[in-house]
Parts: structure tokens; C-alpha cells; sequence
């Protein structure tokens, strides 16, 4: 799914709406991966440790010792991380993943087990089924384990019917994965240079973009030290062409002129946001300007 | 006509920028070290901080056009977010709650699916017993013979009588194996239980009649032996408590169906999220009761052979049980 897709909106207790972008199958799987290495890691170096105890592993009780941990750790490892790490887990946090409550509420401890137990009958009974199907129902005839088994693996395959990637966990604990948000408070490019704008552009100029094209412009900007003087003198040249600049004046330093004109047209678009104006794009603002009959002087 | 270029979103950020920093600074903290981590300051400044900030998103949207920032307030409110609402971090806290209240008073909340499961479960079990008292070779259409290991109707009941005393000789020293495993399988069929009420709790119903079907066969193999009294000593004492337990999950199940198959004034998925984290409640309060089946089955039973004992044992469980369900978490008058 594009990115766009991906967003969903989640409402905080304080009634702001917060965007969150779901987390991709492919990641959630990464990070999955990495924290059934862990488990699986952690219970090999338990198990060496226990024969290293016992030197003899049909002792009672450090077999006993050794069973229950690696249940408690199958169980427990990714709610007591959840619960910790307030929606993370070690492979989670590597990939950048979190758990939010889908409502935007506090996420409680019932959702972080309700959406954990649910993986356990997801995920490792289902693997347990395909390894050694026997161990699974040895009192039950075997064909209520196949029965089991099939059931289970519907289960398994529930992401891939739904458009969110949910797995039955999410349905059940209520809960969603998204990409844990990160981003960083760049330099206002609308701070005004010592000595003011060196080019000034009129009304009429000003009414020919929408904020699309505002933020266009903004990245291309903030991308400045990568980009060399032709792309500036190319997209200089389209503006001016499109806003009608005089051709006397029409040689410019692109950059000072880019800089400027950006400005100039965030104040313009802002003005009129704040009269209630959202300009989108330059064709929400050709048929503003239709709309108004002919340009306003 | 030339208007001075005012950016009112500039001054705007100008304003608000050293507040969103210092937030900034806390939830990174909080990422990397956790909550606790955070100076007494900290932790008063945080709320506030998230909340200012909330309202700088929410400002911003509707004033600002400058992408960056509005996506910068977006990303600190969402990890503020999670930083304020993010779970409870203490361990302990979340666990006795759990206990003292959380539990009990759920599973009192669904009383009308603990006893519909544990209707299926008996009516499972009295089946199982008719059908095998009706027809003892029936006994293996509800136990798999390598399971059963030899108990069956062709079995001498002496041998049937040996596995009820066991003389715990050979056994005393894998007693503690024993008993974790039992309880790593019990709590699986537990957590299955849960898993398979997903959707449309069907396979419930049916794990609990399976379980009580087996249950019934052996009761019947035993009964035609005349070793009934034997062996209900020998089942109730870690039976009361994994039956309950097993009758618990299936309750979690069958929530679960019911919040797929009558969502009721919710939506649908809102709703089973909503009962999904209850029966969860049960199903985790269920795993811990397995535990201490699979302590009593591993241990008690295979140490005690004298049957007023294992009674005595039964009763107490159940009394135990009685209690805990009945009256912890109930608000004081």
C-alpha cells in the first residue's frame, strides 16, 4: 500500500486528531522475526545452561526448571516488553514499529495480552500443528487435531484477507502497529533575511498557486545544497512564466528569487487561510480566480 | 499595492519552539531510558508540555502552511502520546490489580458464559459416560489409543487400579517435570480455547465437548470396574481446578464469538475489541490457574494415595475457588 493508504487517524482523549501511518506486513514480519530469534536464542542458551547444571538432563528438577521458563518466556516475552517499552519490543523498536490503541486511548494491559494470547494460538500452536502434529491433541483422535489445525491456520491467514493487515490479535486486543513516528523541526524557510526581500511580488502575482505547490517549492528548498543552479533557474523560469513576471526585470538570482517568492506566496495563502480560504492547488486557484469574475486590483 | 510580507505562522513558531524542545528532550528520554528515568520536574512538565503541544498541532493546521513544522508537531505529538498514554510501566502495579480485582470481577461479569461452558462441558462428560457405559468398545472413538496408553476396556483392572496408585518410586524424582509439563500443555489448550472463540466460537463448543467426552469415557471405563470412587479421588483433586480453568477459557471463547456474532449498539470490530480484552483477562487468569493444576497433578497426586486425602484436597480447591470468584474485588459497603 502507498503511503497515503496507509494513514489512519486516531483521536487523542484531548479530542486532536493524531495521524499515524500502519506499519507495512514486511516490516511487522521483520520485526516478529527478530524478536522469535531472541526467544528462540534465549531458550537454547537456557537449555545449554541447564544440561551445564545437571550434566545429566534427565534430572527432574532442572528439566522442570527449564519447561516452565521457556513456556513463561514463549508467553510472556512480548507482553512484559509491551508493557515496559509502552507498545514496543526489542524487534519492534529495531524496525521501528509501535503499538497504538486503535480508539487513541491509553494502552492497557488487557489490550497487550488480549493481542499476545491471541498470537500464541495464532502463531505458535499453528507451527506446533505443521512440526509434530501429534503432540498437539495426543488424547483426541486424530482427526479433531486436523480439525484444530485447519482452523488455526485460517487464523494465521487472516492479514492477508484484510485491506489493514490486521491479524487477530489487533481485532482482538484492539489495537494497531504503526511506524513509530519520527521526525525533525527543520530551519523556518519563512524567517525574513537581514535586509528584507530583495524582490516583492503584487496580488495578482500571488494568486496563481495553491499550498501543493507552496510545498513543492518548500522541499525543493529545503533540498537546496543538493540540487545545482539549473533546477533553480528551470522551476524560476516556469513561476515566472506562470505568475506573469515582467520581462524587463526577468534576469533574477534563482535562488534569492525562489526564497522570496516563497515567502511572499506562504504569507499570501495564509492570509487567506486565515479568512477561511484553503487554497489546494493551482487549479483550486484558477477557478477561485474565475470564480471572482476577473483579478481583484 | 505591495503589502510588507507578515508571516504570522513564523511568529507563531517563534513563540512555541523552546516548549516543543523541551518535550522533545523528555519523550526522547523516555524512549531510550523509560519513565522512571525522568527527573520529579520532568514528570510534572510532561502533561503540560504534550498538551501545549497538542494545541501548537491543532494551531498550526489551521494557520501554518510550512510542511515541516506541521509534520514535526505531528510526529512529537504522536510520540508524546504514546509516552503519556503509552501503558502502564510498572510491573507490579499492573499485576496486583490484576489479581485483586481485575480477575475476579471479570469473570463474574461473564457468569452466563462460565456456566454455558461449563454446561457444554458436562453435557460432554455424561454423554461420553452414557455412550461408553452403553458400548464399552465405543471408549475409542473419544481417546486416542497411544494416548490412552493401555487404559481401555481390554485393560485387567488391576492395571486400571495401578495407574490411580502409583508407587511413585520410579516417578519421584521427574514429579517436578511432570508437573510443568502438564501445565505448559494444559495452558496451551487453554490459550487455544481463546484463540479458536476468534470469530465465531464454534470450535468451543466443541473443544469443550471433546474434553468432556474423554473425561466421560474414562469415568465410564472406571465406573464398569467398580473403581468409580477411585477414580474421581484421583481426577478432582488438580480437576476442579483445570476444569475451571478449561471452563474459564472456553467462557473467554465464547465471549469472544458473541462479540463477532452479536455486536449488539457496537460496531462490530469495536466491539470484539472491546470483550476481546476481557476474555483475555479470563483466559490470562486461567493460564495461572493451570499452573497449580499442573503443581497438584504433578505433585499432591502422585505423593498422596490415600483417597480422603485427595478429597480433602478437591474440596479445599473448590472452596478456594469458590471464594476467590465470589467475594475478592467486590466493593466494600
Amino acid at each position: 500500500m502507498s503511503e497515503e493508504k496507509r494513514l489512519r487517524v486516531v483521536e487523542t482523549p484531548e479530542g486532536v486528531p493524531l495521524r499515524f501511518t500502519l506499519a507495512r506486513g514486511a516490516d511487522r514480519a521483520a520485526a516478529f522475526l527478530i524478536d522469535m530469534l531472541a526467544i528462540i536464542g534465549s531458550t537454547i542458551v537456557l537449555g545449554l545452561l541447564t544440561i551445564w547444571a545437571i550434566g545429566n538432563p534427565a534430572d527432574g528438577f532442572f528439566l522442570a526448571f527449564f519447561l516452565l521458563v521457556s513456556f513463561l518466556l514463549q508467553v510472556f516475552y512480548f507482553p512484559i516488553f509491551e508493557l515496559r517499552w509502552r507498545g514496543q519490543t526489542p524487534g519492534k523498536r529495531a524496525i521501528g514499529l509501535r503499538v497504538v490503541d486503535a480508539q487513541g486511548g491509553p494502552l492497557t494491559a488487557q489490550a497487550i495480552f488480549a493481542r499476545n494470547l491471541t498470537r500464541i494460538a495464532e502463531i505458535q500452536l499453528p507451527m506446533q500443528v505443521l512440526l509434530s502434529p501429534e503432540t498437539m491433541f495426543p488424547e483426541s483422535p486424530k482427526w479433531a487435531g486436523l480439525l484444530a489445525g485447519v482452523w488455526l491456520f485460517v487464523l494465521l491467514c487472516l492479514p492477508l484477507f484484510n485491506r489493514e493487515r490486521l491479524r487477530a490479535g489487533d481485532l482482538v486486543g484492539g489495537t494497531r502497529v504503526v511506524v513509530a513516528p519520527k521526525a525533525v523541526l527543520l530551519e523556518d524557510l519563512g524567517q525574513l533575511r537581514r535586509g528584507g526581500a530583495r524582490y516583492e511580488f503584487t496580488m495578482e502575482q500571488l494568486q496563481h498557486y495553491g499550498s501543493f505547490e507552496l510545498q513543492v517549492l518548500e522541499d525543493l528548498l529545503r533540498r537546496e545544497h543538493e540540487l545545482d543552479d539549473d533546477a533553480f533557474e528551470t522551476v524560476c523560469d516556469k513561476i515566472k512564466t506562470r505568475i506573469g513576471w515582467p520581462k524587463e526585470r526577468w534576469r533574477t538570482e534563482p535562488r534569492v528569487f525562489l526564497h522570496d517568492f516563497y515567502k511572499a506566496q506562504r504569507a499570501r495563502l495564509e492570509h487567506d487561510l486565515l479568512f477561511g480560504r484553503r487554497i489546494a492547488d493551482k487549479q483550486d486557484a484558477r477557478q477561485r480566480r474565475a470564480a471572482a469574475g476577473r483579478p481583484p486590483r | 499595492m505591495n503589502e510588507p510580507i507578515r508571516l504570522r505562522s513564523v511568529e507563531f513558531r517563534r513563540e512555541r519552539e523552546a516548549a516543543w524542545r523541551a518535550l522533545e528532550t523528555i519523550v526522547d528520554q523516555v524512549e531510550k531510558q523509560g519513565l522512571r528515568t525522568l527527573s520529579a520536574e520532568q514528570m510534572t512538565s510532561l502533561p503540560m508540555l504534550y498538551r501545549t503541544a497538542l494545541s501548537s498541532l491543532s494551531v498550526a493546521r489551521a494557520i501554518s502552511l510550512d510542511r515541516n513544522v506541521v509534520e514535526y508537531l505531528e510526529s512529537l505529538c504522536a510520540r508524546a502520546w504514546s509516552a503519556v498514554y503509552g501503558g502502564k510501566t510498572r510491573l507490579r502495579d499492573a499485576l496486583s490489580a490484576f489479581f485483586t480485582h481485575v480477575l475476579p470481577q471479570t469473570v463474574r461479569a461473564h457468569r452466563w458464559h462460565v456456566l454455558l461452558s461449563a454446561l457444554f462441558l458436562a453435557v460432554g462428560t455424561v454423554a461420553g459416560l452414557l455412550i461408553v457405559l452403553g458400548d464399552s468398545d465405543r471408549f475409542y472413538s473419544f481417546v486416542d489409543a497411544a494416548y490412552a496408553g493401555g487404559r481401555g476396556p481390554s485393560a485387567s483392572t488391576e492395571s486400571l487400579r495401578g495407574v490411580l496408585y502409583d508407587d511413585g518410586e520410579s516417578a519421584a524424582d521427574r514429579l517436578g517435570a511432570f508437573a510443568s509439563f502438564l501445565f505448559t500443555h494444559n495452558a496451551r489448550i487453554g490459550i487455544l480455547a481463546f484463540g479458536l472463540g476468534f470469530l465465531a466460537g464454534i470450535p468451543v463448543f466443541f473443544l469443550l465437548l471433546m474434553n468432556g467426552l474423554l473425561l466421560g469415557a474414562f469415568a465410564a471405563l472406571y465406573h464398569q470396574r467398580g473403581l468409580s470412587f477411585e477414580f474421581w479421588g484421583w481426577v478432582l483433586p488438580h480437576g476442579v481446578t483445570e476444569l475451571l480453568a478449561v471452563v474459564l477459557c472456553g467462557a473467554g471463547g465464547l465471549a469472544l464469538g458473541q462479540a463477532l456474532l452479536f455486536p449488539g449498539r457496537h460496531t462490530r470490530l469495536g466491539n470484539l475489541a472491546r470483550r476481546g480484552r476481557e476474555a483475555a483477562v479470563i483466559v490470562m487468569g486461567a493460564v495461572v490457574m493451570l499452573f497449580f493444576a499442573g503443581l497438584i497433578e504433578g505433585v499432591f497426586r502422585q505423593t498422596v494415595q490415600h483417597d480422603g486425602a485427595r478429597y480433602l484436597m478437591a474440596l479445599a480447591t473448590a472452596l478456594l475457588w469458590a471464594a476467590y470468584f465470589g467475594r475478592v474485588g467486590r466493593a466494600r459497603r
